[in-house]
């Protein structure tokens, strides 16, 4: 086998392509779960915001309209899941599931008549002066704009939850509901906004989907990114930076197995293809055995003000 | 004002009273959603819900619809009773494979023995597939506290990936001219879950679906071990005071649902699906989840979710072939059940109140 | 101990609701294992499916369901087509095989035809493609098109049909250009748009100029197209929304006369078990047309090549070729028949990658 085929830039850059999608959902369900609720919905919401950015895209020959129509597409889908956990109080796991059933029939149910359409994808952005740095500037600087909105929505989430008032309301109300109600804030209010950004921001990962990764639409496309994207926030231990570097981390091994293969690499091809969960898996394990967890107390409980 | 109270007991009136009403505004909404893709709703609400139990070829349907609702039961009670104690397993699609390849691969091993014992080491077989595939969470939950959500779920890829490769590799059929897919167990009487009765779709994982279903009945209602189990799931503290060993449940609960899982693999394989193949799943054990909580994680409830599950899918394709709806609009319409089950089930646990604002 | 039991009286009660069913109308039924918009496999037989409707003009009435998965819902998925009144079933998987056989054994008078298998009964027929002609085609092209010298091949299933098409293609790349090299991922679905187009990519960065593709959707397309320099070749169907780059030519699967053909046999009553296996010669495999961005004499040398296969002057697997490990498969001037190409199931010598099982 020979493996020097394989060039890191370019291993680099289309790793970054590749987790983009996971790392804007993951980011948004981040925000969501330091609420304290977990949204397992996020496959549903975000192949709604493939299908709904798609086609707002053909219609209107823009896909920065696409994104920002699947940005509101992902909102709405979650404010129904807003709507039945925190006014009627279901249990979050279960409307979760069944957001992601909803999510994917109706995708399918929008998406027929726009299936084998080709649409205007985003072109490469590059970054004055840094694109043209030598090894770097093909790597890092040459990518489409939301590679870079993703990255900066990243640094954001991370800057609000540390520094910001607001930020620090929004993590008390995830570490215990009655607390932050006794203090006067308004834990519903609250969370209804952290999820209506979750959505927002799985609806962008969708879009980024059938947009620029692949780029056209197909029933089904997000093929598991949403779970993918649950992972990454636990592998993350709710910290903004490990998102970043757990997406990444799952999008290289994506990447890297298919580069093997292509290198002529002499592994069980089953072994290769199941290596990013079984990664996953294995990272999540050393994450846990050092202890350090920091899940928000109030996850996936429900608040009812009259306790 | 409108806010909700709670009330002192739950009401049992709207615990038996909301899931048909779910039912029925799943039909009202669903009317709609097919009339707007240009179907008589009527007729669509009559081939889903009504034709497959007394249409005119009932006579097969109703045996199909057994054939969807036992691995679906006999899933979803082994994830109730971890849902109950909080121990969350959402990979019982790995677990059902596992206990599917393991199953087949001991019989395949006997190929072409006759033996009796073949379909009882199969079931073995099987059942320990499944158990220790989720032994993999349980393990790393107690000894590790790592998310079982998530282990759980990956090892449904990774489980879906070894199911390819053996139903490619290890498992194919020698005979079968270099495609993928194992023997047929169908045609391998020793081996084979027949239908017992025929035409009537009862095979031995549906048999096994009603004993489950009566078993978790006694365990959670008569049995300290279920007692524990709910205390755990509701009370963790109060469990662990009252000398509950928390990782013994979590051994517990995964391992009997992944026990369960790998047998209704098992059954299915051997009988309705015949063979390993990369597809055989189907994805039963994502919508046991959902047939569980449709069913509150009670014995009895699941019971019922599960054939109104099978229903809606065998009602949903019939629906498809003869009135060509897309298949996406009945899993909508699936996912509009469980949203509206969930959303009529606050009136369970609260009351509406009007007027007056309270100090909430 | 027999635990194997008939369905003998459901079985007669059904074949009476079908028998009535005059010759007036009669139905088709069509099983798919994607969405007709899938742009590939399941594209072509929908739209064959409505050629042969419209063909017919009202005689013939067309049901079909789609993305049945290959499982026990298959089996159920056609009963109910025969349940419904299909006098004619057509089942376009090879997962398909043993349903198919399955439920034509409970409806004896109702026929099937299994596209792809090699399982038949007295109500059952098997039809499928020599894909593996048109595969010669594009290895033709690709081996005097390809600048790197390498060739990237998207895989989907490990199943005969698929290395046979890599070993035509392969042959006939090697044969103009003895410098090629394969390079092939396999991503054991036939159908996901995602992983098409990182497979076309990582295929494209490890330096493939030429990227064929056995898997369904018009994703590495789009990848090629992004990556520019690459050429393309459309599966299954014409995929001309890529032309003329990356998409040079394709291969298109015409199942429109067969199915009128058949269907024609039930109207008549004159329909027999038969077994299928047409090429580019009846039409059932074409080749889309090769664009200006192949030079004109690789484009009359692929055309000549085409056809010499379409007049039964040249078949793809004609010897000498040994096997990958060196061993002799078809002696000089031998031509492979077609019981060994229905089993392939080895690479060809100068493949260096193995067949994964």
């Amino acid at each position: 086998m020979d493996l020097s085929s394989i060039n890191p830039v370019l291993l680099i850059a289309s790793l970054m392509v590749s987790a983009t999608p996971i790392l804007l959902a993951a980011i948004g369900e981040m925000v969501v779960e330091k609420s304290g609720v977990l949204n397992l919905g996020v496959e549903g919401m975000m192949i709604t915001g493939a299908v709904v950015g798609f086609a707002i895209a053909v219609n209107t020959g823009s896909p920065g309209w696409g994104f920002v129509a699947a940005a509101l597409a992902g909102a709405a889908l979650s404010l129904a899941f807003g709507v039945l956990t925190q006014f009627l109080l279901s249990n979050q796991v279960a409307t979760g599931l069944g957001l992601t059933l909803v999510g994917l029939g109706l995708s399918s149910l929008i998406g027929k008549p726009y299936e084998g359409l080709k649409t205007p994808t985003l072109p490469k952005a590059e970054i004055p002066l840094l694109s043209d740095l030598p090894v770097f500037g093909k790597m890092l600087f040459s990518h489409d704009i939301m590679v870079y909105v993703s990255l900066i929505l990243v640094a954001a989430v991370w800057a609000f939850l540390k520094y910001t008032r607001a930020g620090l309301i929004l993590r008390a109300v995830g570490e215990s509901h009655d607390s932050a109600h006794a203090l006067g804030y308004k834990v519903t209010r609250i969370r209804m906004a952290a999820i209506l950004f979750g959505g927002a921001c799985a609806g962008l990962g969708g879009a980024y989907l059938s947009l620029v990764r692949v780029p056209q639409w197909t029933e089904g496309m997000t093929a598991g990114a949403g779970w993918i994207a649950l992972a990454i926030v636990v592998f993350a231990s709710w910290r903004a930076g490990r998102v970043l570097v757990g997406a990444y981390l799952f999008g290289g091994v994506t990447v890297l197995q298919l580069n093997l293969q292509a290198a002529g690499a002499d592994v069980p091809v089953a072994l290769l293809s199941a290596s990013p969960y079984l990664i996953t898996i294995i990272v999540l394990v050393i994450i846990s055995a050092r202890g350090a967890h920091a899940a928000p107390a109030s996850l996936g409980r429900s608040f009812h003000a009259s306790h | 004002m409108i806010r909700l109270e709670k009330r002192p007991q739950p009401s049992q009136a709207w615990t038996a009273g909301s899931p048909l009403l779910a039912v029925l505004l799943t039909m009202i909404v669903g009317g709609l959603l097919f009339a707007f893709l240009g179907a008589d709703p009527f007729e669509t609400i009559r081939t889903i819900f009504w034709d497959p139990i007394f249409g005119e070829f009932a006579f097969y349907y109703r045996g199909q619809l057994l054939v969807k609702a036992g691995p679906l039961i006999l899933i979803a009670i082994g994830l109730s009773i971890g849902f109950k104690a909080g121990v969350w397993n959402i990979g019982a699609e790995g677990q059902y494979i596992m206990g599917a390849i393991c199953g087949a691969g001991a019989g395949l091993a006997l190929y072409p023995s006759e033996s009796v014992l073949i379909f009882p080491v199969m079931v073995i077989a099987g059942a320990l597939g499944g158990w220790l595939w989720a032994m993999i969470p349980a393990v790393l939950k107690t000894r590790f506290g790592t998310n079982e959500i998530l282990v759980s779920l990956m090892l449904v890829y990774v489980a879906q990936n070894i199911l390819i490769s053996v139903s490619t590799g290890l498992l194919r059929n020698p005979d079968g001219m270099g495609f993928p897919g194992s023997r047929n167990f169908k045609q391998w009487d020793a081996a084979h879950n027949a239908e017992l009765i025929a035409g009537t779709g009862m095979h031995w994982g549906v048999v096994a679906a009603f004993i489950a279903v009566i078993g978790a009945y006694v365990l959670m209602s008569r049995h300290i071990t279920g007692f524990n189990i709910r205390l755990t799931g509701e009370a963790p503290r109060a469990a662990r005071f009252a000398g509950v060993n928390p990782a013994r449940i979590v051994f517990f609960c995964l391992g009997l649902a992944g026990l369960l899982a790998g047998v209704a693999g098992l059954f299915e394989v051997t009988g309705p699906a015949g063979q390993i193949s990369g597809a055989f799943n189907a994805g039963y054990g994502f919508t046991a989840i959902i047939v569980a909580f449709l069913g509150r994680l009670h014995p009895i409830g699941i019971l019922l979710a599960g054939l109104l599950m099978a229903l809606t899918y065998i009602g949903g394709e019939a629906a498809q072939t003869t009135m060509q709806l897309p298949g996406a609009a009945i899993q909508l319409f699936q996912g509009m059940l469980l949203f509206f089950l969930l959303a009529t089930d606050v009136f369970t646990n609260f009351r509406l109140r009007f007027g007056t604002k309270g100090v909430a | 101990m027999k635990r194997r039991t008939l369905l003998a009286s459901a079985a007669i009660a059904l074949s009476l609701g079908t028998a009535a069913f005059a010759q007036e109308e009669i139905t088709a039924g069509f099983i798919y294992i994607g969405p007709p918009g899938d742009g590939g496999w399941t594209y072509e037989h929908d739209q064959a499916r409505q050629k042969m409707e419209a063909h017919f003009e009202g005689k013939v009435k067309t049901v079909y369901q789609e993305n049945v998965p290959e499982s026990a819902d298959a089996e159920r998925a056609i009963t109910q087509m025969a349940l419904g009144g299909a006098d004619i079933i057509f089942t376009t998987s090879f997962g398909y095989m043993d349903p198919t056989l399955a439920v034509a054994e409970k409806f004896p008078n109702v026929k099937f035809e299994h596209a792809t298998g090699y399982k038949r009964a007295d109500n059952v027929s098997t039809y499928s493609a020599r894909f593996y002609e048109g595969r010669a085609v594009q290895g033709h092209i690709a081996g005097k098109m390809t600048k790197t010298n390498k060739i990237g091949y998207i895989a989907s299933v490990p199943i005969p049909e698929v290395i046979r098409g890599i070993n035509s293609a392969y042959l006939h790349a090697k044969k103009v250009n003895p410098d090629v090299e394969f390079s092939i991922i396999w991503l054991y679905t036939w159908f996901d748009p995602a992983k098409e187009a990182d497979a076309a990519r990582a295929l494209i960065e490890n330096g493939a100029d030429v990227i064929l593709q056995h898997t369904d959707s018009t994703a590495p397309q789009a990848a090629a197209q992004e990556a520019g320099n690459v050429i393309t070749f459309g599966q299954a169907s014409d995929m001309a929304e890529y032309a003329p780059l990356p998409r040079v030519s394709s291969i298109i699967d015409n199942w429109t006369p067969y199915y009128i053909d058949r269907v024609q046999a039930v109207l008549d009553g004159t329909w027999t078990s038969t077994d299928t296996w047409d090429g580019i010669s009846t039409g059932m495999v074409g080749i889309g047309e090769i664009t200006d961005a192949v030079p004109a004499d690789v484009k009359a040398e692929a055309l000549a090549l085409k056809d010499a296969m379409a007049a039964g002057e040249y078949h793809p697997f004609t010897g000498p070729i040994n096997k990958q490990d060196g061993s002799v498969w078809l002696a000089e001037g031998e031509v492979a028949d077609d019981g060994s190409l229905a089993g392939m199931n080895f690479y060809v010598e100068g493949i260096t990658a193995e067949v994964p099982n």
